[in-house]
């Protein structure tokens, strides 16, 4: 499927979906609350067949802009064709739905999105840090991160 | 012309040595590291031990146990999450025990020292430090050349004098 199939079937999934220019792969933007319909869509439907979740990651844009942006990377290894979707977050009490129903690797990604932004994954079966140790305090990735004065006895600086 | 030790036993075998030379040579002809790794460090940590620089020629044999160390070849960044895992590892070793850091990270932070918020600046915030190997990764010759800074900081040590059991009950508090 081209492009502007894949744009035409997201839309239709997720009610609106605003492309952003010049990006690669094909990058779209949807409601936060549209996403597991829009996954499972797309996993199922045998036109688009993402039948790999490749990554998500999370970006802060920081406490003046006030928003959080979740961004996944779906590939079809019999298509060959790959698609970004990204949804945008409010900064506080940031949560969004887990995907690991219908990818077992979004598992540990949003672990890490989780374990690094401090982004709630609903409905996850085992939300807990994954790099950071488990008594860390704060998310290292946040803009206004500022770390401890030391780590179990151990300055941090 | 003869070998060393022929020389050395031409007197009807005898050899007179101080107890402590004989004792420290002992322990610096088999110094066992750990077999421990951190990251890219490790790797040539491992080229150290194949046969190009073989590092078994000074009696350096990784052990895959504390138990059975004399040394320990910090060998890559030292994580937060790691930190305590490397004081329980060295408190497992049997006294007297070493520890070679090796690299930038494990001697400062290395390429972490400012935004590296996951990073322990220096391994001798954790365990105290004999000999430090400059490097990002250090060569297997450089590592190799701590190991020789090693030889000789032990070289002149000493086990027998009472000063030596002072070190050690001050040591262990």
């Amino acid at each position: 499927m081209d492009n502007a199939g894949l744009t035409a079937c997201v839309q239709r999934l997720a009610g609106k979906a605003e492309e952003i220019k010049n990006a690669l792969p094909l990058s779209l933007v949807i409601e936060a609350s549209s996403l597991v319909d829009v996954c499972e869509g797309l996993h199922k439907n045998p036109e688009t067949y993402f039948d790999m979740l490749t990554c998500i990651t999370g970006v802060d844009n920081g406490p003046e802009a006030g928003t959080m942006e979740v961004i996944y990377h779906f590939y079809s290894i019999p298509f060959n064709h790959a698609l970004m979707l990204k949804v945008v977050l409010p900064r506080e009490n940031a949560e969004v739905e887990s995907v690991t129903a219908i990818w077992k690797s979004a598992n540990w990604l949003e672990r890490e999105v989780f374990d690094m932004f401090g982004i709630n994954f609903k409905n996850h079966p085992d939300l807990r840090r994954i790099l950071m140790p488990a008594d860390w305090v704060g998310y290292p990735l946040r803009k206004d991160y500022e770390h401890e004065e030391s780590y179990r006895g151990i300055k941090i600086d | 012309m003869k070998g060393l030790l022929d020389q050395q036993f031409e007197n009807g075998g005898v050899m007179i040595t101080r107890v402590d030379d004989l004792l420290n040579w002992a322990r610096l002809s088999s110094l066992f590291p750990m077999t421990f790794g951190l990251a890219c460090c490790a790797i040539e940590f491992m080229s150290t031990g194949t046969t190009v620089y073989d590092m078994d020629r000074f009696g350096v044999m990784p052990r895959a146990t504390p138990r059975q160390a004399d040394l320990m070849i910090v060998s890559g960044t030292v994580t937060f999450k790691m930190a305590d895992r490397i004081r329980q590892l060295y408190e497992q070793m049997a006294e007297p025990r070493y520890v070679i850091s090796m690299g930038s990270c494990s001697n400062c932070g290395g390429p972490y020292w400012q935004h590296g918020y996951h990073v322990v600046k220096g391994v001798d915030r954790i365990v105290p430090v004999d000999v430090y190997v400059p490097g990002c990764p250090p060569r297997p010759e450089a590592l190799i050349g701590g190991i020789l800074k090693l030889h000789e900081k032990i070289r002149n040590e000493s086990r027998v004098k009472p000063v030596a059991l002072e070190n050690l009950i001050d040591r262990n508090g």
